[in-house]
């Protein structure tokens, strides 16, 4: 009996992790809609991914919760289960299974970069390592975030009348945006889209600090002008943004490096920060596995697992369904 | 570089076309000579580096990534400059130089010292700057900007019409010294030599039957046949005879036989069409004569060629183009008549009573001649370089229409790189789907987006930027003519296909046969 088959099925504990569907027994690896989904009996996870789908979702969005605390091992039969941090968001764990001698890592979705708002990526050495791929080309190699939080400072000082309006995923990557604004000097306001504002109040209960954070809603015309207001992608397009003065439209996401996806998307001001790894991190992150067995989910398989062969590693593509194709959360 | 590179982006992401007039503006007020001349060449397609060739930087960032990596991000990326931008490895902290050093650099360099010079100058820019070099060596700016729209900056930027520079334009070169003089009123319009150049073409509209006509008075408008060959401007002079595409491109080499066989002092427009005697022959026959340096005494015997006169630009040394077309068709027939010629001849001009009687002729001329349509012309209209709304519409022939089934689509180039929009689709053989044509054009950006979710979610095989589809969906495709190809599958080719109607409701069964499309073969 295989320890974990292709669609993240855990033969010995009959669980799955992160299915599309509502299971009996669910092992979560972050609280993103496209791994965490409402519907399941019995959900295991980190505290803060069980904090943070419960704030999306409701309590009762699952019938029972079972809190894991990173780094602390729990045996079920002859399967250990420990959660590491994936430095992907708040909460977002890699899961490590061991079954008599075999060692397998789920990461879920994952980033190295220096993240106030999250537990660092902690490597895990294992067999078998399943990897995410949403930047799984050589033509990702992120820029260093900070250097892009200064285009953002820069344009809010050459345009001190307009609006900025920043399109982040309200989860993780609104509050990242906040974080590195802070960490920039900026300590003004900052003013969110409603659907950014549940998942911040979450973040600094959690002691992440993000300074003072308003609404957007229900604001005179006039009080955004000169802001940096958050909002989600979706929003941009919304009547909401047009109560904004010219605003200057900016968007923070690993896509934002292809400019032609940039000129897709109308946006002015694209800002390369994203909570995925870029090439370079997926490609030592494997290393740092020493895993021979690498299955590659989510993203731009193909890539990667052309470089598994070029390293005399066995890469595996996993063509999980529910994980979005292009551009989903990140 | 740096101000050219950042000029370049805002261009790319600034949708709005005021916008984009703006940046340039800017730019052409901050960047000093020759730098914004240099620009201005690029901006308008006048300025590629010939002797960079896209294979060259292919094989330069080839040395350094893997060839399957290189491909399948390219196929992601789908903008060869930008792929090799981002792909690129290296950095050193070398200065870029100059706009114009950087050209002149590459322009006067051996071939042999090509490659490293650009992997150099690569390696020394950001990303930004990277793809900008990269632009500038492909010569294929994807930044939304026309030649026309770049002029029309430079106008607003020296507040002159733009139509001044239109007439010169071809007659000038890069970097534009005296035209920039002239911009900021430092200097007079340049001059120029009528003989060298190519003067650009007046153009004409897609006419709308359903609104345009009631606006439009049979008195004031010429009507001739469309013809099916390719627009050409003669250009002849005592020392010279040149043939110009449409495009601006010299193509006289092609077409000894037509030099050969005219004479006397004028810049003509008019088709080029194959045929002997003026009996005008089928498209395909010209295309044996096209896109040729040169050409056999077999060619010229199988496909003599011709060119139909529509409109006279100088008679002699004078400007006429000022003149109204019902002066100019009277200067062009005594031109001829005083330079015959069994190489040209007049389009004729249609005899119609209103815009019914039109009508007729025009279907007439479609089902018996085979005439791609019909020419209106404003009787009083100059000759205005470009494509000005309202002298001249083109109101061509319906279109012939198929159903065809979807087999196969690839992600797009430019603005629709990360949609699946070029589509290969097939009519029924003896219960099998033969492929008979592709089509990037015909529907909505709204429809692209259901389209590109259709195909993924209806793939069945994967062939690097290919997805084969289940054969489910049903396109009307409009195309202008049939003809018979040896390099089809099929054995037919289509012009001009494009999506006329996505026919989500009909089922494939329905879809036409090869028979029924070889049928619509002229």
């Amino acid at each position: 009996m295989p320890l974990l088959r292709h669609d993240l099925y855990i033969e010995p504990l009959d669980a799955y992790i992160d299915p599309p569907f509502p299971v009996d027994r669910a092992i979560i690896t972050h609280a993103h809609a496209d791994h965490a989904r409402p519907g399941h009996k019995n959900v295991l996870a980190t505290p803060d991914t069980i904090g943070l789908m419960k704030t999306r979702y409701g309590p009762h969005a699952a019938q029972n919760w079972q809190e894991l605390v990173y780094e602390t091992s729990l045996s079920l039969g002859d399967v250990t289960l420990t959660l590491y941090p994936a430095g992907h968001i708040l909460g977002s764990a890699q899961i490590l299974l061991e079954h008599k001698s075999c060692r397998a890592v789920v990461s879920g979705d994952y980033k190295r970069r220096n993240d106030h708002t999250v537990h660092a990526f902690t490597p895990v050495t294992c067999d078998i390592f399943v990897t995410e791929a949403t930047f799984g080309l050589p033509v990702f190699r992120h820029p260093d975030p900070m250097q892009e939080i200064a285009k953002l400072l820069e344009s809010h000082r050459n345009f001190p009348d307009r609006s900025h309006l920043v399109a982040a995923y309200g989860l993780g990557k609104t509050q990242r945006v906040i974080s590195l604004l802070r960490l920039a000097g900026y300590d003004a306001p900052i003013y969110l889209h409603g659907s950014c504002w549940n998942c911040t109040e979450y973040y600094q209960n959690a002691g992440v600090k993000l300074g003072v954070v308003r609404k957007a809603t229900g604001l005179a015309k006039d009080e955004l002008k000169g802001q940096i207001v958050i909002a989600p992608p979706s929003a941009l397009k919304e009547p909401w943004s047009r109560r904004m003065n010219e605003p200057v439209l900016a968007m923070a996401s690993g896509w934002m490096t292809v400019k032609q996806r940039v000129r897709q998307r109308g946006i002015e001001l694209p800002l390369v920060i994203s909570d995925h790894a870029d090439w370079d991190e997926l490609t030592h992150t494997i290393r740092d596995t020493q895993a021979n067995d690498i299955w590659v989910t989510h993203g731009r398989e193909d890539g990667l697992v052309h470089w598994c062969a070029t390293q005399g590693l066995k890469g595996a593509p996993l063509h999980l369904q529910g994980r979005e194709d292009e551009e989903g959360e990140d | 570089m740096k101000l050219f590179a950042t000029l370049l982006e805002s261009l790319l992401l600034t949708p709005a076309r005021n916008a984009k007039i703006g940046h340039m503006v800017q730019y052409f007020r901050e960047a000093p000579d020759p730098d914004r001349g240099y620009a201005l060449a690029v901006l308008t397609g006048n300025l590629s580096l010939t002797n960079v060739k896209s294979s060259h930087l292919r094989d330069l960032v080839l040395q350094k990534i893997d060839p399957e990596l290189f491909a399948l991000s390219y196929d992601y990326v789908g903008d060869l400059a930008e792929t090799i931008a981002l792909i690129w490895p290296d950095t050193t902290d070398d200065i870029l130089p100059t706009l114009s050093e950087l050209v002149l650099d590459l322009e006067t360099r051996k071939k042999s010292e090509l490659p490293g010079r650009i992997a150099g100058y690569l390696s020394a820019g950001n990303a930004t700057e990277r793809w900008a070099i990269m632009k500038l060596a492909t010569g294929n700016l994807r930044v939304g900007v026309s030649a026309r729209l770049a002029k029309t900056a430079l106008a607003e930027f020296g507040q002159k019409d733009v139509q001044d520079i239109e007439k010169i334009w071809h007659g000038i070169e890069y970097p534009y010294a005296d035209l920039f003089a002239w911009l900021e009123n430092r200097g007079t319009l340049p001059e120029i030599h009528r003989h060298r150049v190519f003067h650009p073409m007046m153009l004409s509209n897609p006419i709308d039957e359903k609104k345009d006509f009631e606006n439009l008075k049979p008195s004031d408008y010429q009507a001739e046949w469309k013809w099916d060959g390719i627009r050409v401007q003669l250009v002849l002079s005592d020392h010279e005879k040149r043939i110009f595409s449409r495009t601006g491109d010299d193509i006289a080499a092609a077409f000894p036989d037509i030099l050969d066989h005219v004479g006397g002092s004028a810049v003509l427009d008019g088709e080029l069409l194959a045929g002997r005697n003026f009996q005008v022959q089928p498209f395909n026959d010209l295309q044996q004569r096209l896109n040729r340096k040169t050409v056999t005494s077999q060619m010229l015997a199988d496909y003599p060629a011709f060119i139909r006169l529509y409109d006279i630009l100088f008679d002699d040394e004078e400007d006429v183009r000022d003149l109204p077309l019902n002066e100019r068709r009277l200067r062009l027939a005594s031109w001829v008549a005083r330079n015959p010629s069994p190489r040209l001849d007049l389009s004729p001009i249609l005899d119609y009573a209103d815009w019914n009687h039109l009508m007729t002729l025009r279907v007439q001329g479609a089902e018996e001649q085979g005439h791609e349509g019909i020419m209106l012309k404003r009787y009083d209209s100059p000759y205005i370089a470009g494509r000005p709304k309202g002298p001249w519409f083109k109101w061509k022939r319906d279109p012939r229409l198929i159903d065809a089934v979807l087999m196969y689509a690839q992600r797009g180039h430019g603005k629709r790189s990360s949609f699946y929009s070029d589509y290969t689709f097939g009519v029924w053989k003896d219960g099998e789907i033969v492929p008979v044509g592709k089509a990037y054009s015909g529907f909505t950006d709204e429809e692209l987006l259901k389209l590109d979710k259709w195909v993924r979610a209806h793939t069945t095989n994967r062939f690097g930027p290919v997805r084969e589809v289940e054969r489910k969906l049903v396109f009307e495709v409009a195309f202008d003519s049939a003809h018979h190809s040896a390099r089809h599958k099929s054995g037919v080719a289509l012009r001009f296909p494009r999506i006329n109607r996505i026919r989500w409701d009909k089922p494939p069964e329905e879809a036409d046969t090869l028979s029924n499309v070889e049928r619509l073969i002229a």
